[in-house]
């Protein structure tokens, strides 16, 4: 047999090109090389249903075990690739086997930073990113009274929700200056601090954590530098993630803030792809390269690889989504709002319905939607088709932004929907 | 067991038996309807499990809520009156025998 397809990493991204490979019709071997035991899985249910205990693993496999036979492909769980030999085309594995490949995807994906202080080993100290740790984290919730988490971003703040819903204390500890910061404006960030401390969740930013306290190597508490001590007898971080790129970057390739990629996700190595969290793509809607850490990110780039490998020309421009569900609310995100100069609001902030609209140059960056879905759905169209929309229409309700892309739209004979 | 029948683009139909409160989405991706592609995992965040539901079992739907409205609007295949996200569909004794409709594409 010619060798075929090879991928590293049965996350999502993973997933989607071997899925999408065989959509497309290709016929040759496809290998799904992953280090997880289990078969591909969803990620963002598992600091959400699943950590509620609401959704069991069956519910979170992206396909059921028939799925990888019935589509001939090989999925290799439980393998850790261990070196990239770009001059034979073949990956080998810890266990000495070697696979041969046409052509290669590194859809490796992160993994979670670790807290670089004293005590954050104890038991009880946990982190979430795979489906083991997701268990972990469920059980351990049930008998937990106090939680700590340290880490205000979606992760952090999701776990804390959950936390709540089970009837749990808890603290959440952000060392920044507001929660999820990195990704969205002021307002929106008060709208969640609000959001949780109506749900009895004590949420503290600006917060210097100096060691995590133990007794009997279990956690007890979490203390800050300030002097302050928060009693926990959980304590979970989401403190953001590492990119794995040491593969690649074995291997020669080139690799930054992620495994590099050209407009068509190649790495500089013509036959090897890299994709999803591990990637550090040119983005269109963005200024400069981005590393993305979504579903969206993953599963386009899986579905566009597998169009590049059977033959389709083009570049990738697909447009960033994303999202978070908190207590009763989703957050829906469209575009990258980095490197705004304004922002403008959409809807009133009582009526716990509003959007934020971000602006560079009067040029449309992103919005952020909280219960105002269509907002959220024509806003991908807008930034996607590039609709020229000024910040005054964006806060003016009266201006009906279906009939604003609409008309625009008919007017250009163009067509936005392809890049979302 | 309530039923559900998938019918494919081209016309060809095949029946699901589908536990009360399985979503027809999960259903699809349990017995290999690979034109549910269901990218988010069932959260109203894309339109890739999007089926034309058949007139007769539409009206005994709960209505899409703003949400799905929404959503439906970025579905590859246009929307249809009686367009809907299988996502959003739990199957109750009621519903047994339900026609859906699959588009072409999904993406």
């Amino acid at each position: 047999m010619p060798p075929g397809i090879v991928i590293i990493g049965t996350g999502q991204a993973g997933f989607q090109t071997a899925a999408s490979l065989r959509t497309e019709g290709y016929q040759e071997t496809i290998t799904l090389i992953g280090e997880e035991p289990h078969i591909p899985y969803q990620r963002p249910p598992l600091s959400k249903g699943f950590a509620l205990g609401k959704q069991d693993v069956d519910a979170v496999e992206l396909r059921p075990a028939a799925f990888y036979q019935d589509h001939r492909i090989e999925l290799l769980a439980s393998a850790k690739v261990t070196e990239i030999e770009r001059a034979e085309k073949q990956v080998k594995l810890a266990s000495g086997t070697r696979v041969p490949y046409r052509t290669l995807v590194l859809a490796a994906g992160a993994r979670n930073r670790k807290l670089p202080m004293k005590g954050a080993e104890l038991d009880g100290v946990l982190y979430l990113r795979s489906l083991e740790e997701a268990i972990v984290v469920r059980d351990r919730l049930k008998d937990a009274r106090e939680i700590v988490v340290i880490g205000g971003g979606f992760i952090g703040l999701e776990l804390a929700a959950a936390a709540a819903t089970l009837g749990k204390s808890v603290t959440v500890l952000e060392a920044l200056p507001r929660l999820m910061s990195r990704a969205v404006a002021p307002v929106i960030s008060e709208f969640f601090r609000e959001l949780h401390t109506s749900h009895d969740v004590k949420v503290l930013c600006d917060c210097s954590v100096a060691e995590i306290s133990g007794a009997g190597g279990r956690v007890k508490g979490v203390e800050l530098r300030d002097g302050a001590s928060y009693p926990a007898d959980l304590v979970i971080v989401g403190v953001g993630v590492t990119p794995n790129v040491e593969l690649a970057q074995a291997a020669g390739l080139c690799t930054a803030n992620g495994v590099a990629v050209d407009e068509q996700l190649r790495t500089d190595d013509e036959n090897i792809f890299a994709i999803g969290d591990c990637a550090e793509h040119p983005c269109i809607f963005a200024d400069g390269r981005v590393r993305l850490e979504s579903v969206q990110n993953a599963a386009d780039q899986g579905q566009f690889v597998a169009a590049a490998i059977t033959g389709h020309r083009g570049t990738y421009k697909a447009l960033p989504w994303f999202w978070t569900d908190q207590f009763d609310v989703k957050l829906q995100m469209a575009g990258i709002s980095h490197g705004h100069d304004r922002t403008v609001t959409r809807g009133n902030e009582e009526s716990k319905k509003i959007s934020v609209f971000y602006f560079k140059a009067n040029h449309l960056l992103a919005i952020d939607s909280i219960n105002r879905s269509l907002d959220h759905i024509i806003g991908r169209k807008l930034i996607a088709g590039r609709v020229p929309l000024t910040p005054e229409q964006a806060a003016d309700e009266s201006v009906d932004l279906k009939r604003l892309e609409l008309a625009f739209r008919h007017q250009s004979g163009a067509s936005t929907l392809d890049s979302i | 067991m309530p039923k559900v029948i998938y019918v494919s683009s081209a016309g060809d139909a095949r029946e699901v038996e589908v536990p009360s409160g399985t979503t027809i989405m999960a259903a699809a991706l349990k017995n290999g309807i690979d034109e549910i592609v269901a990218e988010c995992g069932g959260v109203c965040m894309c339109s890739t499990c999007h089926v034309f539901v058949d007139p007769e079992f539409f009206d005994k739907l709960p209505p899409a809520n703003d949400t799905e409205e929404a959503v439906l609007e970025i579905a590859a295949e246009e929307r249809q009156p009686t367009s809907r996200l299988s996502c959003q569909i739990k199957m109750t004794d009621e519903l047994s025998g339900i026609v859906v409709r699959l588009p072409s594409r999904q993406r």
